[in-house]
């Protein structure tokens, strides 16, 4: 009982020290808070501009352009079928993506202990690749071989998404459970069954929930790809809003608003049923 | 079906429907995107598409053009953090405002109609920050205060405001609230609760996502670009418009690689905070 140190005689503990040189986490911090520093400084970025009233007079005047937003019929046909053109692009990119990246999944990853999966390397480097040009980028590459139109922009996020499901399917085969692979390869199945027949059936719900996911962003994403020329409710917006046709770039905003808050609501409630 | 039964597939029916079914729901698709890859071959567009790839080769990469490249790509990565800075800025003061772990009368059932308002009008504020893509937010600012960085913070700051708020709700809304309830319901104010009852163990959490949302921001950092915020984006669209296939190359690899280190540093940093 008297081991306990008294409480009335020693000091309570102090809290540690703000900056502790061996403390790695706060070298980072003092990193981050320069590289910030730095940002700004060396950004010729130009806030007075933005708040003296010359500009807010001018951003004022962009603003009440917007209205009155242009509803007439024609237009509003036109919108609906940018809007449907954005959808179309987003399914069936993300459709392609799913295909070319199962198939790239199966030379990226190692199936088995006794694999020698020679090329795991190259077609993850080629997935890397694939995965770290936005679909943006990709659309402006594109444009040049595909030429203006919705066909560029699905390429574009075909490109895009098929790294990044490619490498997700890879792990989620590499994740699967070995023993009946290994079962069928005992008897002497050969490969492209033992996969169909083991290893698909497991990765299947994984294949799924990976492909819904990336066509959420797609819709997002090709939304805005038309800037560039590639389709879509962006192209609709490019094209209006270089012409200051503001009645009209108001009603494709609020399209675009519309899709993506549908989007993510439709996400939400889908999320909630499954889970439930 | 001539096959022994117990050889059949039994499930043949619904997969050769829905086989079918998924072949006439693409046609449609097919149509609306203009897909037709028979074009990609066709004379004009692969003689165009071959010179530009051709022009990849040698890469540009004369002194000049290199420390240029150099210079936007930190203009790049400093367009990212500053926006980040920013919306930083904007949505740690929402997001305390919004969350209903730090509401007093929520304690002690249903919280007050004036607060519960308050809330939800902040909490829709996010969403709307959130729903309009960074790109769109980059259109409207260089309109309004013309070409270059400082659209391209405005836009970062805004949209990532509204996904850094919301995601910041999210994660406080989850976390333990008795240590929180029980400060507030002995007096402390909502900051000391915030600090001493909520912050400590979120803070992991918290950082974690906001170095990944800084990662996001420079890869989008390079799509503003595009329509005219600076960086690497708008030297990799000039170079485009004039067919310059070599710079194009150079600066293509050179954002694979700022990717790809922004990837690895993000990695790192999150598993270094916990």
């Amino acid at each position: 009982m008297d081991s306990r140190p008294d409480a009335n005689t020693t000091a309570p503990p102090l809290p540690p020290a703000l900056f502790d040189a061996r403390c790695r986490a706060c070298w980072m911090v003092a990193g981050l808070v320069l590289l910030t520093i730095a940002s700004f400084w060396s950004l010729d970025l130009d806030f007075a501009a933005l708040f003296s009233a010359d500009s807010r007079q001018s951003m004022l005047r962009f603003v009440s352009e917007f209205f009155p937003p242009d509803f007439s019929a024609p237009f509003m046909k036109k919108v609906a079928i940018g809007t449907l053109e954005t959808l179309a692009m987003s399914l069936l990119g993300t459709v392609i993506a799913a295909v070319w990246g199962l198939l790239l999944a199966l030379p990226a990853a190692r199936t088995h202990a006794g694999d020698a999966a020679l090329a795991r390397t190259p077609t993850r480097l080629v997935l890397n690749a694939l995965r770290s040009i936005p679909e943006l980028v990709w659309a402006a590459l594109l444009l040049i071989s595909a030429g203006l139109g919705p066909f560029a922009g699905t390429l574009a996020l075909a490109f895009h998404t098929t790294g990044v499901l490619g490498r997700l399917f890879a792990e989620a085969i590499e994740n699967a459970d070995p023993a009946p692979a290994f079962a069928l390869r005992a008897q002497g199945v050969g490969p492209v069954r033992v996969f169909l027949y083991t290893t698909l059936p497991q990765i299947l719900p994984q294949v799924m929930s990976y492909s819904l996911y990336r066509w959420e962003n797609n819709i997002r994403a090709a939304a805005v790809l038309g800037v560039v020329g590639a389709g879509g409710l962006g192209q609709l917006l490019a094209f209006h809003m270089g012409l200051f046709h503001m009645g009209k770039t108001a009603t494709i905003l609020m399209a675009m608003i519309a899709l993506v808050a549908l989007v993510d609501i439709a996400s939400y409630l889908a999320r909630r049923w499954m889970t439930r | 079906m001539t096959a022994h039964p117990a050889t059949r597939d039994p499930a043949w029916m619904p997969r050769v429907f829905w086989t079918l079914a998924a072949v006439v729901m693409l046609y449609p698709l097919l149509v609306a995107t203009e897909f037709k890859p028979w074009l990609l071959f066709d004379e004009q567009s692969r003689k165009s598409t071959l010179r530009f790839l051709a022009d990849f080769f040698p890469l540009v990469a004369s002194g000049e053009f290199l420390i240029m490249v150099a210079k936007e790509t930190w203009r790049t990565v400093a367009i990212a953090t500053a926006g980040i800075a920013l919306a930083l800025v904007l949505a740690i003061p929402l997001t305390l405002l919004s969350t209903r772990v730090l509401s007093i009368s929520a304690l002690s059932g249903r919280m007050a109609a004036l607060p519960f308002v308050l809330r939800q009008t902040l909490r829709m504020a996010l969403v709307v920050l959130r729903s309009v893509p960074e790109l769109v937010w980059a259109l409207i600012f260089v309109r309004v205060v013309g070409l270059g960085p400082t659209a391209g913070v405005l836009a970062i700051a805004l949209t990532y405001a509204g996904m850094l708020g919301k995601v910041y709700g999210e994660i406080l809304e989850s976390s333990e609230t008795h240590a929180s309830a029980t400060l507030l319901r002995n007096g402390a104010g909502r900051l000391q609760t915030f600090f001493y009852g909520i912050l400590p163990q979120n803070a992991a959490e918290l950082t974690s996502y906001t170095v990944y949302r800084w990662e996001c921001a420079i890869r989008s950092s390079v799509v503003l670009g595009f329509v005219g915020a600076g960086g690497l984006g708008q030297q990799m669209d000039n170079s485009m418009k004039m067919f310059n296939g070599g710079e194009v190359a150079t600066m293509l690899l050179v954002f694979i690689a700022l990717v790809a280190l922004a990837d690895a540093a993000s990695a790192w940093l999150r598993k270094e905070l916990g």
